[in-house]
C-alpha cells in the first residue's frame, strides 16, 4: 500500500512538473510577452524599458528558474487589469466557483440517482424510454445554449428566478457561502443545474447500468427470498454496491465541473474564478491565466491522487496491477 | 494491396450488407438523413439563402430585431426572423453552419491523422517511445478539454486558424489511444508476421497492412469527436475567445443574440442553437449507430 502511494505521489509530482514546463513555454516562449503589455504606439525605449522590468532580457533558463521559484512561492506577479496580486484574486473568487460546483454535484446526486435507478430496475418502461433519451439528449447539448435557454425560460418568460450575480452571501466559519439562505439558493439553482446537466446524464447512465447488473445478482434474489421488502433491497442493497462506482467517477468529475464552471460563470455572471479566467484572456492579463491555469491543475492532481488512494484502499486488485506494470 | 481493389465484388457486398444493417434502426437512419440535409444546406447556402447576410447591400438596418415571419425590406419573409444588424437570420445559420462544419471536419480530419499516426507508431515501436506517447495522451486526457482549449486560444489569439489548431491539440489523444489499442491487438496476428517476413519495410507494414485493420473503432471516435469539435467551437466563440465576427459560425451568431435574450427577443440566439442542437444530435445518432454496427461483439 505504502509503495503505491509513494509512485502515484510521484506520478502526480510528475505531472505537475510537466504542467509547469508547459506553461512556461506556452506563455513565455511561444509569442512575446511584451508586445501584450505595452500599448501599440510605445516606443522602441519604451518596450525595452517593460522588457527589462519584467525581465525578458535574461537568457530563457534564467527566465525559467524564476518562473520555477515564483511557482513554489504561489506568487504570478500582480495582475495587470486589477494591480493586486494574482493569485489573491484567484483565491478571493474560489469559494464561488466552489460552492457552484458543490451545488452541481449534489443536484447530478439527487436528480440522476433516482432516475437511473427506476430506468435500470424498470428498463421496458416507457417512463425509463424517456429518461434515457433525456440522458443522451444531456450529452449532446451545449452547455451555453442549456444555459441561456434556461435563462429565457425561468427568468424572462417565467420570471421565477434571478438570470445572473450571486444572491447574498453569508458567513459561516469564515467561508462566505449563499447556500443558507433562500435567495442564495434562488440565485444559485440555475448555474447549478445547467453546470450539472452534462453530470445528471452521467449518473443516470451509471446507475442505470449499474442497477441492471446489480438485480440480478445472487444477494438481490437471496434479499428477496428472504423477504425482504423492495425498498430495502433498492436502498439498502443494490445502491451500496453500485455506490462506489458513481462516487468514483464523481470525484474524479468534479475538477471538471471548475473546468466547466468558466462557461456557466460566465453566462450567468457569476463571481467565480471560471468568470476571472475569462476576462483575463480577453484582457490578455497573463499572470492572472498562469495562476488560474496552476491553480486548476493542482486541484486536479490532487483530487485525481485522492480518488486512486482511496480507490485502492476499497479495492485491492488496482494497486495490485498497478505493480505489474 | 488490400482485398478490396482487387476483387470489387465482395467489398461491394460487404457495403450493402453494412448499409442494410445500419438500416435497421430507424432512428439513426433518421439521423442520417437530418444529417445529409443540415450538410447540404450549408454548402448549398448561396443558392437557397433569401439574402446574403454578409453584402452590406443587401441587408438594411431598418430590418433589425424583427421577430419570425416578418417581411424583410427587399419583399422575402425572414422565417426565423432577424438580428441586431437586420441580417436574415435563416440566411446567416446557412453561411454560419458553413463555418461550424468546416471547422468541425478540418479539425477533426486533421486530429485523426495526428492520432493515427502517434498511436501506430506507439504500438508498432513500443518501448520508450510509446511510454511517451502514451504519457503525453495519458495527460492531454486527464485534463478538461474545454480549459485546454480555452488556455491555447488564450495564448495562440483568435482566428480559425488558431481555433483549428486548438481543437486538434483537444482531440488527437482520443484517437492515438483508441488506434494504439486496436493496433497491439493487430500487431501480433500472423498477417503481419507475413508482410515482415515478405521484406517489405516498417513504414509499409504500418501503414499499408496494420492501418486498414483499426479503422473501425477511429471512425466512430471521428462522428463523436467532429460533434464535440463543432460544439467546442460554439462555445469559445460563444465566450468571445472563439471565431472573430468576420468568422460568423454558429457560436458567434448565438453571442451576438445573447445580449437581446433578457429583453426577450429569444430567437436571435435560439435558432442557431437550434441549428447547432440539430447538427450535434444527428452526429452523434449516426455515430452510435456505427459503433453498434462496426462492434464485432455485437454481430449476430
Amino acid at each position: 500500500m505504502l509503495a503505491f502511494v509513494i509512485r502515484r505521489l510521484a506520478q502526480a509530482f510528475f505531472v505537475v512538473v510537466a504542467m509547469v514546463v508547459l506553461v512556461f513555454f506556452g506563455t513565455y516562449v511561444i509569442g512575446d510577452p511584451v508586445w501584450m503589455m505595452v500599448p501599440g504606439d510605445a516606443t522602441q525605449e519604451q518596450v525595452e524599458e517593460v522588457r527589462r522590468t519584467f525581465g525578458f532580457d535574461q537568457p530563457v533558463y534564467m527566465q525559467f528558474l524564476t518562473f520555477l521559484g515564483d511557482v513554489l512561492r504561489g506568487e504570478f506577479g500582480r495582475s495587470y487589469v486589477h494591480g493586486s496580486s494574482a493569485i489573491g484574486l484567484i483565491l478571493d473568487r474560489m469559494p464561488a466557483t466552489l460552492e457552484l460546483a458543490l451545488a452541481a454535484l449534489i443536484l447530478a446526486i439527487v436528480i440522476g440517482i433516482p432516475l437511473g435507478l427506476f430506468a435500470g430496475l424498470k428498463p421496458d418502461h416507457p417512463v425509463s424510454r424517456g429518461i434515457m433519451a433525456v440522458s443522451i439528449l444531456g450529452f449532446s447539448l451545449p452547455t451555453f445554449w442549456v444555459g441561456l435557454m434556461l435563462i429565457m425560460l425561468f427568468s424572462v418568460m417565467l420570471g421565477w428566478l434571478p438570470a445572473t450575480g450571486r444572491g447574498p452571501v453569508i458567513s459561516i466559519l469564515g467561508i462566505e457561502t449563499s447556500l443558507f439562505s433562500l435567495e442564495g439558493w434562488r440565485h444559485l439553482f440555475l448555474p447549478a443545474l445547467n453546470l450539472a446537466l452534462l453530470k445528471i446524464s452521467l449518473v443516470i447512465r451509471l446507475t442505470r447500468s449499474g442497477a441492471r447488473e446489480a438485480s440480478l445478482q445472487d444477494y438481490v434474489k437471496f434479499a428477496r427470498a428472504k423477504g425482504l421488502s423492495p425498498r430495502r433491497i433498492i436502498g439498502v442493497h443494490i445502491l451500496k454496491n453500485i455506490m462506489i462506482p458513481i462516487v468514483t467517477v464523481l470525484g474524479l468529475e468534479f475538477g471538471s465541473l471548475v473546468a466547466f464552471s468558466v462557461v456557466t460563470e460566465t453566462i450567468f455572471a457569476w463571481p467565480g474564478m471560471g468568470k476571472l479566467l475569462l476576462e483575463a484572456i480577453q484582457r490578455l492579463d497573463r499572470p492572472l491565466i498562469v495562476g488560474y491555469v496552476m491553480v486548476v491543475v493542482l486541484l486536479f492532481v490532487t483530487i485525481n491522487l485522492i480518488v486512486d488512494i482511496l480507490y485502492s484502499a476499497l479495492d485491492p486488485r488496482v494497486r495490485l496491477t498497478g505493480s505489474q506494470s | 494491396m488490400s482485398a478490396a481493389t482487387s476483387n470489387p465484388a465482395p467489398a461491394q457486398g460487404e457495403f450493402a450488407r453494412f448499409a442494410a444493417r445500419f438500416a435497421e434502426d430507424r432512428v439513426a437512419v433518421f439521423g442520417l438523413v437530418l444529417l445529409l440535409v443540415i450538410v447540404a444546406m450549408a454548402l448549398l447556402a448561396p443558392f437557397i439563402s433569401p439574402q446574403n447576410p454578409y453584402d452590406l447591400g443587401k441587408v438594411d438596418i431598418m430590418d433589425s430585431r424583427q421577430p419570425p415571419g416578418t417581411k424583410a425590406g427587399d419583399g422575402f419573409a425572414m422565417l426565423l426572423g432577424s438580428d441586431g444588424m437586420g441580417r436574415d437570420l435563416f440566411s446567416s445559420i446557412l453561411y454560419g453552419l458553413r463555418i461550424s462544419l468546416t471547422v468541425g471536419v478540418l479539425s477533426g480530419v486533421l486530429a485523426a491523422t495526428l492520432g493515427l499516426v502517434l498511436g501506430l507508431v506507439a504500438a508498432y515501436a513500443g518501448g520508450r517511445i510509446e511510454t511517451l506517447i502514451m504519457r503525453i495522451v495519458d495527460l492531454q486526457l486527464s485534463l478538461p478539454s474545454v480549459l485546454v482549449a480555452l488556455i491555447l486560444v488564450a495564448l495562440l489569439g483568435k482566428g480559425i486558424d488558431k481555433i483549428i489548431l486548438a481543437l486538434v491539440v483537444v482531440q488527437w489523444a482520443y484517437y492515438a489511444r483508441t488506434v494504439r489499442g486496436s493496433a497491439l491487438v493487430e500487431r501480433r496476428k500472423e498477417y503481419v508476421e507475413a508482410a515482415r517476413s515478405l521484406g517489405l519495410s516498417h513504414a509499409r507494414t504500418v501503414f499499408r497492412h496494420i492501418l486498414p485493420n483499426c479503422l473501425a473503432p477511429v471512425i466512430v471516435i471521428a462522428t463523436v469527436q467532429t460533434a464535440h469539435a463543432i460544439s467546442l467551437e460554439a462555445t469559445l466563440s460563444f465566450l468571445g475567445v472563439g471565431l472573430p465576427q468576420t468568422e460568423p459560425s454558429l457560436g458567434v451568431l448565438i453571442a451576438n443574440g445573447f445580449q437581446y435574450m433578457l429583453s426577450g427577443k429569444y430567437w436571435i440566439s435560439f435558432f442557431p442553437g437550434l441549428a447547432l442542437l440539430l447538427t450535434i444530435v444527428a452526429i452523434n445518432l449516426v455515430g452510435d449507430r456505427l459503433r453498434d454496427v462496426l462492434n464485432p461483439r455485437l454481430e449476430k
